[in-house]
Parts: structure tokens; sequence; C-alpha cells
């Protein structure tokens, strides 16, 4: 149970963003596989196609171009197979009603995006094994809401 | 003669985990490939009539005896954070110690060591779980809510409230009303 492999997926248009979340999760604790897509387009495609291994959580840059991460978010909600997904929304700057606007639709975290690589590293961790609990000890993931 | 078969794993390892599963009677959801989600409930002797079971096809459950612990030390937290009465006084420490029969030094340390918390950050975390539970589900005021879990006032339990989940309470609540208008409207 333990052992297992957390897969993260994150849809991020910013090269310079894909790698620095690459990099941070090759740092933390938990043993995860890092799976990355351009853009909402892409990302949907990829939740359809047949064939993956849903990740235990998406990480999901808000300003994306061609579909941005409300919309996915909302298409994902929509998507029976999707629906046990964590998603983590994560902007730059957001007010807190734009922030309680995501969780009503559906997203389960929302991460401020840090300015140090540091704090970045620390608040990935912290998120991942949050979800880690919630996926290995049973809890009721319609609560599974947290703001960082 | 020859016969050439092709096959397909994801669907033999779903039908045979699936008939065994059927045959012990326990409930199970697959959650992607390697990974099946069975309810909180199912006992060790299950778990490893499954194992042998399941041995036959080379299906290997992966599950250490610390795991088992760690399982048990979850399992003995939830107990006490859901029992219905106010969460007692008495230390937690000295609880799982005597109830798991191993010394909490022990108990601690492994808990740490494989699941990346700990077990005081767990029990807020169960904690938290249950007074979310009990807001959206239940006509209960905070500070009833606070009294129950044993916090020492409401304020005190809006503060970690806040601290664990980035929200207060009453944002919390707010946030869930507003889903099941939605999921109702759709």
């Amino acid at each position: 149970m333990q052992e297992d492999l957390i897969h993260i997926l994150l849809a991020d248009d910013d090269e310079d963003d894909r790698l620095l979340f690459r990099d941070a999760f090759e740092e933390i604790r938990l043993k995860t596989k890092v799976d990355t897509v351009n853009d909402g387009v892409e990302l949907m495609a990829y939740l359809n196609r047949k064939e993956i291994i849903l990740p235990h959580i998406l990480f999901l840059d808000l300003n994306m171009p061609r579909k941005n991460g409300m919309e996915c978010l909302s298409e994902i909600r929509r998507l029976d197979h999707l629906k046990d997904i964590a998603v983590a929304i994560y902007s730059t700057s957001a007010s807190a009603d734009d922030i309680e606007d995501t969780f009503v639709k559906g997203a389960n975290v929302y991460i401020k995006k840090p300015s140090d690589f540091a704090k970045l590293r620390e608040i990935l961790q912290h998120v991942v094994s949050i979800n880690w609990q919630y996926h290995t000890s049973g809890l009721n993931r319609d609560n599974f809401i947290l703001s960082l | 003669m020859r016969l050439y078969f092709k096959y397909d794993m994801s669907k033999a390892y779903k039908v045979i985990l699936g008939e065994q599963f059927d045959k012990l009677g326990i409930p199970y959801t697959f959650i992607a490939f390697g990974e099946v989600e069975v309810a909180p409930g199912i006992n060790n002797e299950q778990i490893i009539k499954l194992s042998e079971a399941l041995n036959v096809y080379g299906i290997d459950l992966i599950e250490s005896q610390k795991n088992i612990l760690i399982q048990k030390i979850k399992d003995a937290i939830i107990e006490l954070v859901y029992r219905d009465e106010k969460l007692s006084n008495s230390k937690v420490s000295s609880y799982l110690a005597k109830k798991l029969n191993h010394s909490y030094g022990y108990l601690s340390n492994l808990f740490s060591e494989l699941t990346f918390s700990s077990i005081e950050n767990y029990i807020i975390i169960q904690k938290i779980e249950r007074a979310k539970q009990l807001i959206t589900t239940e006509e209960i005021t905070f500070s009833e809510i606070a009294w129950r879990l044993n916090y020492s006032s409401v304020a005190h339990f809006s503060a970690q409230f806040k601290n664990v989940t980035g929200l207060t309470p009453t944002a919390f609540q707010r946030i869930i009303k507003k889903r099941r208008e939605i999921s109702k409207a759709d």
C-alpha cells in the first residue's frame, strides 16, 4: 500500500514552470511519477485516452491557451470516470472570491504560486501527502478542500 | 498443432481479482491497475485468505506486517475521533500504546517512517475531517463541534480548521452548500 507510486499530472503551458515542478517533485520524500501536458486541450485528450492510469492528483494552471484551467475543471467534474481525481488549481494571484468559486466548481486544492523554489517544494510535498491521506485512509473526497 | 493466444493483461487481472473478492464476499472497486479499494472494515484474516487465493495466479498482495500495524494505528485513531460522545481527555499516546501493545515511541517512529506524516498530524487531520462531516451533515453549531472534539474554545477550533484547510469553517460550509445547489440544478 504505502510503497505505491503516486501518479501526478501537471498541465501548464509554461515550459519553465513545468521544469520547476518536475525538479520540486524530484526533491520531495514521496515516490512520485510526474507526467506533463502543455495545455487544456492536450490535458483533456490525455485524460480521455483509454489505456492510461489516471493520475492521483492533477495540478492545473489557470491561465492556459486554447482551453483554460476553469474550463478543464468543469469538464473533468462532468465526466464520470474522472470524478475521483483530486484537482489542485494554481495561479499567481487571486481574490478570496475567485478562490472560493474554483472550490464551488469542484477544485480540491488552490495554490497561490509561491515566488521561491523551497516554498514550492514544501507546498507540493504537503498537497501530495494530504491527498495521499485521502487516498489511503478512506476520507470523504467531497470534503477535500485546501487553500494554500 | 499449435494454438496462439493474445491476451489482455488488464482484463485478465480484473476478472481474476473480481472472482476472488466475490468469493470472499469483500466489496471492492478498481482504482487503477494493481490497486483496489476495499471498505475499511476488512479484517486481517480476510486479507490473508485473499493473498493466498491470489498467489496461485502469481498476483502478490503488497502488504507487510508493518503496514498492517499502521492500518491498526489509523483505525484506532479514527475510532477515537468518531466516537459519538465527547473525545475524552485521556492521552491518545497511552491509549494507542495500550490498545496496540507497543510503546508509543515505536508506533510513532514507524508511523512517521511509513506515512511521511506524524501520528499527531494524523489525529489533527482526522479531527478536522470529523468536523467537516459534522458541518455538512448535521444542524450543529461550531461551538457544539468544538466541544465535542475537545477543543478548548470555538476560537481554537476555528484557528486549527483554518490552519489545516486554509479556510474558515464558515467558508467551508458555504462552499459545500453552493456545490450541492449546483449539483441539484444539474
